[in-house]
């Protein structure tokens, strides 16, 4: 059992879960993920660390409510525990001093920049994070990135918040004022992951996106997780979850994404159902 | 001939009590219902008791199988299971995935002149008259020895290992990357095959013996080998198995609705989908069903979907029935369950609709020619027809190769081309220093029993080159 030692609302819809979890904050580095499983009738779902302690021996987990089990999660707090959690996942990030880096998240893309974006810096980038959310109040991790980032900038859709506009227009107005830029990574929503690569295509920057595909077993030993880059056929658990997003199919990652849309609509109004009856009721 | 053995010969083999195929299709129950008491010990009577058995040899783990049989006639059943797990510790499950057909009823005498003795179904009788008598018994433990070893995989093969060990005395953990102890054997091989009760009851047994389970630890992520045997252990082996999916590398084969028999069955064993939505993770139910391969685990597959509701399941395969790798019980349980055949036929191309989901599956017949290295004859393509196969779903069960994770994290320790652990076949030792393995990580996916005995020899081996003495009391030489 993974203990839940924490629990933080961020933003409507956005949870914060910290987890005791040692053997993985001590092996954790940027860029990797954990699976987890809440209990025994629980799916396996990979979540990224936003941030971990190795002193107190636990993890962050930043995640959205938007199925059946994340919204389970975000009713998990302080005296409720995981059933189980593997991790440290996938491959860590390349960190090495690029120059100038960019971060771009959209969304509930941005706890997974933070760790990123922190090590870029630690490695002597000059960093900038530009990061976005619909409104306001959905903006997540401001401070945190701050504080790891020369430069933040913020844009939201409805411009309530910094910029007016999406993240992958500042990045367009910084490329064409012809501000150096030696590495970008973005993690978000696919369409946005799509349009920021199609942006740094012509300038021939080097852009890695975060994939988050369908996962089981996080091993390399089911395929379910398959993308396509240059081509070819990889496994984002074992051989990402970064890659060039300048190869990546990402017409193929959201069909994929897709595949489960009708039971996973069935599973969260199953849920919902639970919620509203009456509590103590046992589970079928 | 003695009197016994003409009795023999006209006894019938008893045969295995099952579900109608027409209401198994439709459940994941167990399809053998196994033996009554009364049918094992007609069964034993058939038993030759030969003096000079050749049933033993063709075991893999040497099961002295006359001496068992022996009990059963005597109805001592109890007794009959201690004799099988002197050298088994997992009778319930071999008695139900091992191919005793080319194994031990391969050799069995009575075969000659008429059908083997089932020793098979006599094996998981006893098993399960144990186990559900509730009269597992534990066996002696030697004192502590003061040795650890870490063991890196849990199915087949490291449960066996970890068993024999921990009776000698070891301090034993194993290290599984899944949530679940067992490996293959609960997120590959069916509940309708291997109930995952009888699993559960086997690692609980091994943990009553004080084997230690660490699930959810990834050898290769979380720790590596060499922290293992920095740390305190003295010995490691490594039984990850052949955990990683071969696909048929042809266009299309990423739209949705197409699986490796790894996710199919992971999702369906390990996860329950087939108990979706109670348990949350979801599956694809296919109305047409396509399976490429001729083993064990398409058999598994194309029968798992049938009871997924499919209307139409079809096996595609390259060769003939002939050629298929698949134990000849399990392609009869799906011939008769109404899996369909397609034989002589290799897939070309995956096509898709326009939501990414694969619609059809072109192929294109078969001949077959002289025979390969395997002795299979060689499927030919026939130039110049193909044929579109409708479906909605397929599941591609054409093999597994060896998953790098613990390999390609290990230094100094020698993989052959394919990369499988190279380990001496008979000791499980490697290229590494107090490193052993066994099981399909080094030969490949082959069978449970043949990992249980590659899992037994590595322990053996171990106990020699730590001096620990065996259980028969004869200091092991090293």
């Amino acid at each position: 059992m993974y203990q839940v030692v924490a629990r933080e609302r961020l933003a409507p819809g956005i949870v914060s879960l910290r987890i005791l979890a040692p053997d993985v904050a001590r092996t954790h580095k940027a860029g990797q993920f954990v699976i987890l499983r809440i209990d025994e009738f629980g799916e396996r779902i990979p979540l990224t660390v936003a941030d971990k302690d190795p002193g107190t021996g636990t993890i962050t987990l930043i995640f959205q409510e938007v199925g059946k089990t994340t919204y389970e999660l975000a009713e998990l707090g302080p005296g409720s525990a995981l059933l189980d959690l593997a991790g440290p996942l996938g491959r860590p990030t390349e960190v090495e001093k690029f120059g100038t880096t960019v971060s771009i998240g959209g969304g509930i893309g941005i706890p997974l920049l933070y760790p990123i974006t922190k090590a870029f810096r630690e490695a002597g980038n000059h960093v900038i994070s530009i990061l976005g959310a619909r409104t306001k109040g959905l903006l997540v991790l401001e401070r945190e990135m701050g504080a790891v980032s020369h430069v933040l900038r913020i844009c939201t859709d409805d411009g309530s918040y910094g910029i007016h506009g999406f993240v992958t227009q500042e990045l367009e107005r910084m490329l064409k004022r012809g501000d150096p830029v030696d590495r970008v990574l973005g993690v978000g929503p696919v369409p946005m992951m799509r349009v920021l690569c199609e942006l740094t295509r012509p300038y021939g920057i080097k852009t890695l996106v975060s994939l988050n595909p369908i996962m089981v077993d996080g091993t390399g030993m089911c395929g379910a997780c398959r993308c396509e880059v240059d081509g070819k056929t990889v496994y984002a658990c074992v051989d990402g979850p970064e890659f060039d997003g300048h190869q990546v199919n990402f017409d193929l990652l959201m069909k994929r994404l897709s595949m489960y849309k009708g039971q996973e609509l069935i599973s969260l109004e199953k849920h919902k159902e639970r919620m509203r009856a009456p509590s103590g009721e046992a589970r079928s | 001939m003695t009197a016994d053995a003409k009795r023999a010969k006209t006894l019938p083999r008893q045969p295995m009590p099952e579900q109608a195929p027409c209401e198994r299709a439709h459940n994941f129950r167990e399809v053998a219902l196994g033996y009554t008491a009364e049918l094992a010990c007609r069964e034993a009577a058939r038993c030759l008791q030969c003096k000079k058995p050749k049933c033993i040899q063709a075991c893999p783990v040497e099961v002295d199988i006359p001496q068992f049989i022996a009990r059963i006639r005597e109805k001592d059943f109890l007794g009959a299971a201690r004799i099988l797990k002197e050298k088994n510790s997992l009778p319930a499950i071999a008695g139900r995935v091992c191919p005793q057909e080319s194994q031990c009823e391969s050799a069995c005498i009575l075969g000659k002149k008429a059908e083997p003795c089932a020793i098979g179904r006599l094996e998981r009788f006893v098993a399960d008259y144990e186990r559900n008598a509730g009269k597992v018994q534990l066996p002696k433990i030697a004192p502590p020895v003061g040795l650890r070893v870490g063991v890196i995989g849990s199915g087949p093969a490291g449960l066996t290992l970890a068993g024999e060990l921990v009776k000698h005395g070891f301090s034993v953990t194993v290290f599984e990357a899944l949530h679940e102890p067992g490996g293959v054997l609960v997120y590959g091989i069916p509940e309708f095959r291997l109930p995952k009760d009888i699993v559960k009851a086997e690692v609980d047994y091994l943990r009553r013996l004080g084997v230690e389970f660490k699930p959810n630890y990834v050898i290769g992520k979380v720790a590596t080998v060499d922290d293992l045997l920095q740390s305190g252990c003295d010995a490691v082996f490594i039984g990850t198995g052949a955990g990683a999916p071969l696909f048929l590398n042809i266009p299309g084969e990423n739209l949705c609705g197409i699986y490796s028999a790894n996710e199919y069955l992971t999702r369906s064993n390990l996860m329950k989908a087939y108990r979706f939505p109670d348990y949350s993770t979801p599956i694809a139910r296919g109305k047409k069903v396509a399976v490429f391969g001729g083993g064990n685990v398409a058999m598994d597959s194309a029968r798992t979907a049938l009871r997924l509701g499919a209307e139409e399941v079809t096996v595609i395969y390259r060769r003939t029935k002939t050629e298929m790798p698949a134990r000849a019980e399990e392609l009869h349980h799906a011939e008769e369950e109404g899996v369909r055949f397609q034989l002589l036929t290799a897939p070309m191309a995956f096509l898709g609709n326009e939501g990414g989901w694969v619609r059809a599956v072109r192929c294109n017949p078969m001949r077959l020619g002289e025979a390969d290295a395997t002795g299979r004859r060689r499927p030919i393509l026939i130039e110049g027809e193909t044929l579109d196969i409708e479906i909605d779903t397929a599941i591609v069960a054409i093999g597994n190769r060896s998953n790098p994770l613990v390999p390609s994290t290990t230094a100094q320790l020698d993989l052959n081309r394919w990369g499988n652990i190279v380990a001496d076949p008979d000791t499980g030792k490697t290229s590494r220093d107090r490193v052993w393995a066994g099981g399909d990580i080094v030969t490949g996916a082959a069978t449970v029993i043949l990992a249980m005995g590659a899992g037994r020899k590595a322990a053996l081996d171990i106990l020699r080159t730590f001096g620990v003495a065996t259980a028969d009391g004869v200091p092991a030489v090293a």
